[in-house]
Formats: C-alpha cells, sequence, structure tokens
C-alpha cells in the first residue's frame, strides 16, 4: 500500500475541492420544482399563555397557500426525550410533552406557534408577521435556583417545582463520600458557571419537504448528523407514518456540534405541509432563528468539592450541579449532564470516592443539549478548576499535584467510581510531552518578558480525559437509552474492482470522505481514489446512528473494517477455486490473494470481476456478487485522553486576555490522517477558547436573549487563537476496536477551557491578587478587570 | 428584507428631490441600514443612495485643514489622509473589516450617529465642522445624544471639514463581539488647546471630557491624567462593560492616546 494514502497518512481532504470552490450542495441549494416557502411565527416573550392565533388576515395576504398553528398538531405525537433519567427515589424523570409547534403555551423566545407557507419566501415572512397572536404573558423563569424555589411559576403547569429529576451518581455512594469529607485535612471548595453557549454551525438548519400523492412517499432533505435517527423519531414517535415511506436526506451539512442531532418542529411542520398542499415546502432559518431556537449547549451551575490529604492525594470528590434544560426536552438533553457528564468525574485521578448530584431544570429558556463534547466539557472544567483551587490553597505545583494523583500506566484496565472501566492510558505520557513541547520550563523567563512590557503572564494546565464511542447498547439500555448506540457500514464491491462504501456515519464537517476511503483502500490493498464513501442517505445506507460523540471512525469505522474482513474471506473463496487451491493457503496482501509459498496469485480486481461475471465461480457453494455489510455494537466506550498547557498574557490595565500559546499533547489511540485529526484538535481548542473567553449566551430577566446576533455573541476569530503545538504522538491504542482508534473530534473542546481560565487566574496571582481564585467563563475583559479590583 | 425602490442621484439637488418622498430613506454606504433592514427592522420604500454625487466624494488637504467628502469610504480616507491627518487615516482604517471600510462612508456614520462608531469621536476631537446642504454646523453642536444629531429633516451632510492639529492619536477597546468601540478616545492637540473625545462610552453617545482637556493643554503628557477619575453615572453599561469599566478604559486609553500622538 503506498504510504502517502493509506492508513497514517497526511492526506488533504477531498471534499475540501468542492466545499472551496461552491461546489457543496447542501439544503438550501436543492430546488425542487413547484416548492413553496414556509416561514415560522415565534413568540416574542419568554412565557405566555396562548388565548388565541388569529391568522385570519394573514392567510388573506398575497402568495399564502395555508397556516397551521400548534392546534392543528395536537393529534401528533411528542418530539420524545431519547434517555430516561430516575430520581435519586426512583421516581422517573418529568417529560413533558414536546409538540411540533406551541399549543396552550409559548415557553422560550422563539418558540414557534405557527408556520405560513406562500408561493416566496418573503411573502411567507409578511404573513408570519401578520399573524394575530393574543398572548397573555407570564413572568419568565430564567434562574434555575429561583425555578425550583417558586413552585406557583411552572414552565410546564404539570410540573410544580420545575424540576425534570434530582439524579444521584453513583446514589449507593453517597454516604462514604460524605464520610470521607468528613474527616478529611482538607476541602476545597468552588462554586462556578458553565457558560451556556449557542452552536452557531456555519450553515443554519434546514428543511424541505416533499410528498408524492402517487405513492404516499415522504422525502426529507435536512440539516441531520443522523438521518436515521431523524427517520425514526419523525416517523414513528412524531408524524406516525411508516418509516418505509419517508426518505431522510442529510446532503452536504456544513457543521453541527450536536445541534443537527435533534429532530426540531419545523421538520414535522414543513412535511406535514408538503402533505397537505401536495406540494414541496422549503424552510431555511435565518441566523436570529438559529440563535433563538437551536438547542443550546452546557449551562451549568456547580458547586464542586474536593477532599485532599495535606501531601495532595485526592480521597474524595462530589458536585452539586443545576443543568438547565431550556424550555422542552431535547432529544439527548437528559442523557447529556448524567451519564456523559457524572461518569466522568473521575477525571485521569485514583480518587477513591467520587458522588455526583445533578438537578435537571426547565426554564424559558431555549432548549440545551449536547454540544461538542457534551457533558464531558463541563466535568473536565470543574475538576481542573477545583484541582488549581486545591493547589494554591494547599501550596502545592499545579503540575505535581495532577501526576500524584494520575492513574498508574500499569493499574489498566481501571475501574473507576463513577461505573466507567478505562481499558487503556498513559496519562504521565501526555503531561511529560506537554513539558517538553510547551518548554515549560522556560515560562519564568518568559513571564519576566511579559512583565518588562507591562503584562502579567501566566499558565494553566488541564489533564483531560473523556469517554468517545457512547456504547454497548445492552448496557446504555440499562441506564435509560431508548436507543441503540451501534453502527452499520456496508462495503460494495463493484464489478470493476472499485468501491462504494456505505456508512451510517455522516460528515459535517469531519472529513470521513477522505479517512474512511484511506482506511478501506489500505485494508484491500488498492488507491484510496478507488473507494467513494456514500452516507446521509437513508434510501442507500444501513441503519447506522450517526455522527456526535467522537464516534465516527471508532464505531462505525469498526463496522467497515468487519464488512472489509467479510469482503477479503469471500474473495479467499473465490480465489481458491480460481487458483485451485485449499482456502486455507490463501495469503490476501497488498491486493493480491496469493498461494502460500507460490507466485500464483490473483489481484483484488480479478476477484470482483470473477464475483460479478461469475463464469469461473463455485456457483453450487458461493453466492456471486461481492457486497458485505456489518454492524458492530461496542464493548465500551475509548478514552481518549490528553494534556493542555495554556499561557496568557494579562494587560493589567483593561484585563484584556491574549493567549501567547497552546500546547495540546493528546492520546488519540492510532491516527488515522494525522492532518485530519490536527484539523479537529485546532477547531475544538478554538471552540473551547470561544468557551472561555468570548462567547456569552445571556438571557435577561424576562427571558430575552440578549446575545442574540454576532454583534453580541462573540464567536472566536483567527486572531483570537495562537499557532497551536500540536501533537498526538503518545499512543496507547484501543484495546476493543481493530483499529485501535479512539477519537478526536470533542478533544480541544473539553480539554482547553480550564487551562485557559486556569491561565487567567494564575497570571492574576503571580501579580499579587491573592483573593482571586475563581473568574466565570466567558473571561471577558470586565470581568478579569473587576477581579482585579478586589 | 421588504422591496424597496432604489435610485442613485447624480447631484445633491436630485438628492435632496428624491428624499423628499413618503418612505425615502437616504443610503451612504448601508453598514448599519443594510443589516437592519435585512432584520426587517428598517422597511423604507425608496433607497437614495448618496454615493454617486462627485461633489460629495474625495479627500483634500489644504490651509490647515482636512475636507473629507461625506460619501468617501473609509478605505479611501485611511490611505488619502494618511500623510495629512495620520491620527483620523488610522481611525478610518480601524472600522470594521475591509468589506465595511470600502462601503461604509463618514458622512453615513456621522448620520446616524451609533453611541459605539468610531468616527463621532474624530470629529468632535477635531472640532471639525460637518458642511450640509443647507449650512455648516460646528461638530460641538452636530451630536446631540444616541442616534441624535442636529440634522433635519431631508437636510444631507455633503463634507467634514477637519482642521489638522499638532498631534492626535485615536485609541478604541474593541467590543468582543462586533469590535465596535466598546471605548474609544480621540486626543488632538491644537495651537489653542486639547480636545479629548469620547466614544462608546457615553450614555448619550460620544462627548468631550473636558477635565482631561485641562489638564493636557497644560502639560500634554500622559502623567497629567494620572490624577484624574471619569464619573461612571453617564456611561453606558451593557453586556460587554459595565459603567465603570468603561470609566477606566477612557483614562487608559486616554494616557495611552497622549502617548502615542
Amino acid at each position: 500500500m503506498p504510504k502517502d494514502t493509506g492508513i497514517g497518512a497526511p492526506m488533504k481532504r477531498r471534499e475540501d475541492i468542492r466545499f472551496l470552490t461552491g461546489k457543496g450542495r447542501y439544503t438550501a441549494d436543492i430546488n425542487l420544482r413547484g416548492q413553496a416557502y414556509a416561514a415560522f411565527a415565534r413568540s416574542d416573550m419568554a412565557h405566555g399563555r396562548i388565548n388565541k392565533i388569529d391568522t385570519t388576515a394573514a392567510a388573506a395576504m398575497p402568495g399564502v397557500l395555508c397556516i397551521m398553528t400548534g392546534e392543528d398538531f395536537v393529534a401528533m405525537g411528542g418530539n420524545p426525550a431519547g434517555w430516561l433519567i430516575n430520581s435519586r427515589d426512583g421516581t422517573p424523570m418529568r417529560e413533558p410533552k414536546r409538540p411540533v409547534l406551541a399549543h396552550g403555551k409559548v415557553r422560550h423566545v422563539g418558540d414557534a406557534y405557527a408556520v405560513v407557507v406562500a408561493e416566496t419566501e418573503e411573502q411567507a415572512r409578511d404573513a408570519a408577521e401578520a399573524i394575530e397572536a393574543d398572548i397573555t404573558e407570564l413572568p419568565a423563569i430564567v434562574d434555575m435556583a429561583a425555578a425550583i424555589a417558586d413552585p406557583s411559576n411552572r414552565v410546564h403547569d404539570e410540573i410544580p417545582d420545575n424540576l425534570c429529576f434530582d439524579w444521584g451518581w453513583i446514589e449507593d455512594n453517597r454516604a462514604a463520600v460524605d464520610a470521607a469529607f468528613a474527616k478529611a485535612p482538607h476541602i476545597t471548595t468552588l462554586e462556578l458557571v458553565n457558560n451556556r453557549l449557542v452552536p452557531n454551525a456555519m450553515e443554519p438548519r434546514a428543511s424541505l419537504a416533499d410528498f408524492n400523492p402517487g405513492t404516499e412517499d415522504y422525502t426529507l432533505y435536512t440539516t441531520s448528523q443522523n438521518p436515521h435517527l431523524h427517520r425514526l423519531l419523525i416517523a414513528a414517535f412524531v408524524m406516525g407514518i411508516p418509516e418505509n415511506k419517508l426518505t431522510v436526506i442529510a446532503p452536504d451539512v456544513g457543521g453541527g456540534f450536536g445541534s443537527k442531532i435533534y429532530h426540531y418542529g419545523e421538520e414535522a411542520a414543513v412535511l406535514a405541509a408538503a402533505k397537505h398542499l401536495k406540494r414541496p415546502v422549503k424552510w431555511v432559518a435565518t441566523r436570529s432563528e438559529a440563535f433563538l431556537s437551536d438547542a443550546h449547549g452546557r449551562d451549568h451551575v456547580t458547586k464542586i468539592q474536593l477532599a485532599l490529604d495535606k501531601d495532595g492525594t485526592f480521597l474524595a470528590l462530589r458536585t452539586e450541579t443545576l443543568a438547565n434544560v431550556g424550555a422542552y426536552l431535547s432529544n439527548f438533553s437528559t442523557a447529556t449532564p448524567t451519564f456523559l457528564h457524572g461518569t466522568l468525574m473521575a477525571g485521569p485521578y485514583k480518587t477513591p470516592l467520587v458522588y455526583v448530584n445533578v438537578k435537571t431544570v426547565f426554564t424559558n429558556t431555549a432548549p440545551v443539549d449536547a454540544y461538542r463534547g457534551a457533558g464531558r466539557p463541563e466535568a473536565t472544567f470543574s475538576i481542573e478548576r477545583v484541582i488549581d483551587k486545591a493547589a494554591d490553597e494547599l501550596g502545592l505545583d499545579k503540575i505535581a499535584i495532577r501526576r500524584k494523583n494520575f492513574i498508574d500506566p500499569g493499574a489498566f484496565p481501571y475501574t473507576t467510581p463513577v461505573g466507567l472501566v478505562y481499558d487503556t492510558g498513559n496519562y504521565h505520557a501526555t503531561l511529560d510531552k506537554m513539558i517538553e513541547l510547551g518548554d515549560i520550563a522556560g515560562f519564568d523567563k518568559r513571564a519576566a518578558a511579559s512583565k518588562a512590557k507591562g503584562k502579567l503572564r501566566g499558565i494553566g494546565y488541564s489533564t483531560w480525559i473523556e469517554a468517545c464511542g457512547i456504547a454497548p447498547s445492552h448496557l446504555v439500555g440499562v441506564l435509560g437509552s431508548r436507543v441503540g448506540l451501534y453502527d452499520a457500514a456496508t462495503v460494495r464491491v463493484n464489478a470493476t474492482g472499485n468501491i462504494s462504501v456505505l456508512t451510517g456515519a455522516h460528515s459535517h464537517g469531519q472529513g470521513h470522505e477522505t479517512v474512511f476511503a484511506q482506511v478501506v483502500a489500505d485494508k484491500l490493498g488498492i488507491p484510496e481514489s478507488s473507494v467513494e464513501i456514500v452516507h446521509g442517505d437513508t434510501s442507500k445506507i444501513p441503519f447506522g446512528m450517526g455522527s456526535y460523540g467522537s464516534r465516527s471512525l471508532a464505531v462505525c469505522g469498526t463496522a467497515m473494517v468487519k464488512a472489509v474482513d467479510k469482503i477479503i474471506a469471500k474473495g479467499r473463496k473465490i480465489a481458491a477455486h480460481m487458483l485451485e487451491a485449499a482456502e486455507g493457503d490463501i495469503t490476501f496482501e497488498d491486493g493480491k490473494f496469493q498461494v502460500a509459498g507460490t507466485d500464483k496469485a490473483k489481484t483484488f480486481g480479478e476477484i470482483a470481476f470473477s464475483a460479478y461475471v461469475p463464469h469461473n465461480y463455485p456457483l453450487e457453494t458461493l453466492e456471486p456478487g461481492l457486497e458485505e455489510s456489518a454492524f458492530y455494537d461496542p464493548g465500551n466506550f475509548t478514552f481518549p485522553a490528553g494534556a493542555y498547557a495554556c499561557e496568557v498574557e494579562v494587560d493589567p490595565e483593561t484585563g484584556r486576555v491574549e493567549i501567547c500559546s497552546f500546547t495540546a499533547a493528546d492520546d488519540f489511540g492510532h491516527v488515522m490522517n494525522p492532518l485530519i485529526v490536527q484539523g479537529q484538535v485546532h477547531g475544538g481548542v478554538g471552540q473551547g477558547i470561544g468557551q472561555a473567553l468570548l462567547e456569552n449566551t445571556t438571557y435577561d430577566e424576562g427571558g430575552q436573549l440578549l446575545s442574540g446576533s454576532f454583534m453580541d455573541y462573540a464567536m472566536p476569530r483567527a486572531d483570537d487563537v495562537p499557532f497551536y503545538i500540536v501533537d498526538h504522538s503518545c499512543n496507547t491504542p484501543c484495546t476493543h476496536n481493530p483499529l485501535g482508534v479512539k477519537g478526536c473530534g470533542e478533544a480541544g473542546a473539553i480539554g482547553s477551557p480550564p487551562a485557559v481560565v486556569n491561565a487567567v487566574v494564575d497570571a492574576l496571582r503571580r501579580a499579587g491578587h491573592k483573593n482571586v481564585t475563581h473568574i466565570d467563563m466567558p473571561v471577558s475583559p470586565k470581568r478579569v478587570w473587576q477581579a482585579m479590583q478586589g | 428584507m421588504h422591496n424597496f425602490d432604489f435610485v442613485k442621484p447624480a447631484s445633491v439637488e436630485e438628492a435632496v428631490k428624491a428624499l423628499a418622498q413618503e418612505g425615502a430613506q437616504a443610503l451612504s454606504g448601508g453598514q448599519t441600514l443594510i443589516a437592519t433592514m435585512k432584520q426587517r427592522l428598517a422597511a423604507p420604500t425608496t433607497l437614495v443612495s448618496l454615493t454617486g454625487i462627485a461633489a460629495m466624494k474625495g479627500v483634500k488637504a489644504e490651509g490647515g485643514t482636512l475636507t473629507v467628502g461625506a460619501a468617501t469610504p473609509h478605505a479611501v480616507v485611511a490611505k488619502e489622509a494618511a500623510s495629512a491627518y495620520p491620527a483620523l487615516a488610522r481611525l478610518a482604517g480601524g472600522i470594521g473589516d475591509p468589506a465595511v471600510r470600502n462601503r461604509g462612508t463618514v458622512g453615513g456614520s456621522i448620520a446616524n450617529n451609533d453611541p459605539a462608531a468610531c468616527y463621532p469621536s474624530g470629529v468632535l476631537a477635531s472640532g471639525a465642522t460637518v458642511v450640509t446642504n443647507k449650512r455648516r454646523i460646528a461638530a460641538d453642536d452636530y451630536f446631540q445624544g444616541l442616534f441624535t444629531t442636529a440634522l433635519e429633516e431631508g437636510e444631507i451632510v455633503i463634507q467634514v471639514v477637519f482642521p489638522i492639529p499638532e498631534k492626535a492619536a485615536y485609541l478604541k477597546f474593541e467590543q468582543p463581539a462586533s469590535r465596535f468601540a466598546l471605548t474609544g478616545v480621540f486626543v488632538a492637540k491644537y495651537p489653542s488647546g486639547v480636545r479629548v473625545a469620547v466614544t462608546g462610552a457615553g450614555a448619550d453617545g460620544v462627548f468631550r471630557w473636558s477635565e482631561a482637556e485641562a489638564a493636557l493643554s497644560k502639560n500634554f503628557s500622559a502623567a497629567a491624567v494620572d490624577g484624574l477619575s471619569v464619573d461612571p453615572s453617564n456611561l453606558m453599561g451593557d453586556l460587554h462593560g459595565t459603567p465603570e469599566y468603561r470609566a477606566n478604559l477612557i483614562k487608559v486609553l486616554t494616557k495611552r492616546a497622549v502617548a502615542a500622538a
């Protein structure tokens, strides 16, 4: 196999040619004959009781074809939560119905209560503005603590304390954890906020629905990270149509970061309108709609406590978190603050006792769900911040305290006190690599240079771990998941020896089309250019679960490899027949089936041709054709980990923070394409820096989104981030998937925020501001300056 | 965006006539107006573009003044004022991004008078004269509050005449999202005294910091500002900065601007 295109080659992404030259085909680019346009009427108040939606005037406006309101969807099912969480007392979580369009009440600014379909987009918008909504405004519920405390004001009338659930993990360990705290020599306590983020994928959500009255088939083109999941939710749960009558196509998708995992009401609304009108109906969200109605991320308020010996040995850890789910349960909103958060609270450390309590709260804000990292950034931020505070309190070195508590490289597989079994890892190795590449030894010299120009320099670390490729299905089922978490791939060898791979994973910027092709080509010993990756169309691909949680290569990639193995096994049988040898004597290497110890061989292409033109073929024992599928349900999560160092300079007069350097030493297991991995880390760290320094989702007391546009919501830009130092040479391959891969998509966003905040706090403390122990994100100039005022 | 008609007159007279129509709105770069229209928050029936009027374009330095046509884009000012009035050129060159600088104009900026815009501080600190189709307005009389100016209905800014200072500098601290001035300070030293204008911070828009002007007129050094403080009670507070934070920025930026001048 040529080294420049196979596994491990830093190939440029083949999809970038079409993306960078404007040849991508996104949902908004697709137009069907006779299509009409939808616009949604959205609530401008955070909380209100709907008295009457009068559409008379709007319906009479030019071009209007139909108007539907919440009333028209009452008979449809609710958009379900994908994970059942039980409270500490064993009662199941509260699951209010999430309707297609708001009915009875509006529950957040941007909550859609009507859809207008018209001949043009502008006509639809004009008419949507002309709908007369008689809504009685109710007091907005924005603050989580207040939401729980005030039973009189309810987001959902049937839920008196606005509490979805009160979860303890692991509840049986609570007493032991409390006992350890009771006799601990030192306790460090930190209260912090993990700030709410707006996903802001470059492409806003869009849907184009088509209905064929002749066949009663529906087709939905939509911005999805997981078209089969969308089909299942829409068909089986919401609209009650047979799955075989709905095709979901997610064409090129411009980023998701989690926000396009979920089914949203707009998708069902345009499908219903398309059926009603017997015309295709298209909707493309404006950026303003994206701010108001995409599922947001994070939004935790946490009190974390770490019990330690005086020498810095961790004895126990406990947290109390309020997690905001917003107005409705988005599909994975209940899993994110629980099993994707609480189970990571051991970090890479051998803390013997851990207890996590999460209360999840309804508020009059946009729904909150998984966003790049999903629960794991929240866990990592809490742990890595409290460790720094503890080190400051005990006068310990911040690298030494981490190293002292690391799980030893020889201790794997390692069972944590929060229910995970880490299969492999070497946290000392990534830490050493970070120390080397980040030139930590040279910090004092750099700090002196910063001081000479009037700046305060600080350094912060984060040694993080995450769990990717959530699995196995039987375990997550026990824990409340309502879906399986396998994936699937079909390897279709064409008669001339080239290949179409149909994957359940969906690429919306990750680069699957390149790296998956590299893997398949390498395994089959054929040129990478002979492999095409097909994804995103439920009428073509097998039922896979899509892409999120850094799972694509670890889970779908494994299914792909298993399908390739079946192809090779069948090829061996065909070759044995053609070469008149025993199957056991056939070797397969570099694209050639060969009789061991002889020069008798057939190329992969010859075998493929024979399978489709089976003139000389063992038809009595073997089916013709060369196409194999595999489903793969992983035996465990994968556990990428790494060590990050961030150096900042703070302007003491303005509080402005500049990131001087960022070093990321990661262990992702085997790396299939280092260029793509590097890009994923760059993007992830950039997003983490955005969360740490800039992104400031703010609702006012009345539930209005103050940061509802890019004029006020600060996204990281090129000049906000440094040139990264990225390394992934530390490699402890995953022990339970054949590629030995762990996943890298979320790493940067998980590991970086605490490194940045730790660096800023360090800079201030070194400058004598010893009263500064924490600054909440985003660590904006205003907040840093305020912290320095004492 | 709602539908609208578009006209591009070649003379001020034609523009005035076009603007007299019901629902007409002047367009001079559109870097605020077009975005507002896209959000459907403004719906003029006719846009009257002012950028085709030759008399309103160009940069000319003579006799100690710099005259900038109101329809001159920022990028042109950044280039053509660089030797005559470098501080003003740098202000223009630091507005927005290249797309904004090649569309946005000084006339559009000061007619809109956004409290976070850069130009109002340059105009006010320079004691410039705003020349309209009807009269000449001193900068001190022109800016009258948030998005409010002395302009009357149908009055068009034709040019702005800046007296060129001995020394000057403009420094802004950017709001992290919009990159408008969270606070910006323009310091200009004239034989008659020093003028200090602050944008982005005032509850009523751009204003002069008279205490700093007095101190700097006596002693044009950063140290002269040391003992002063700004009363935050007349300053803006929002997501990005409290009045107290802005008060601090005004002082810090003034000192830095004096040092840079």
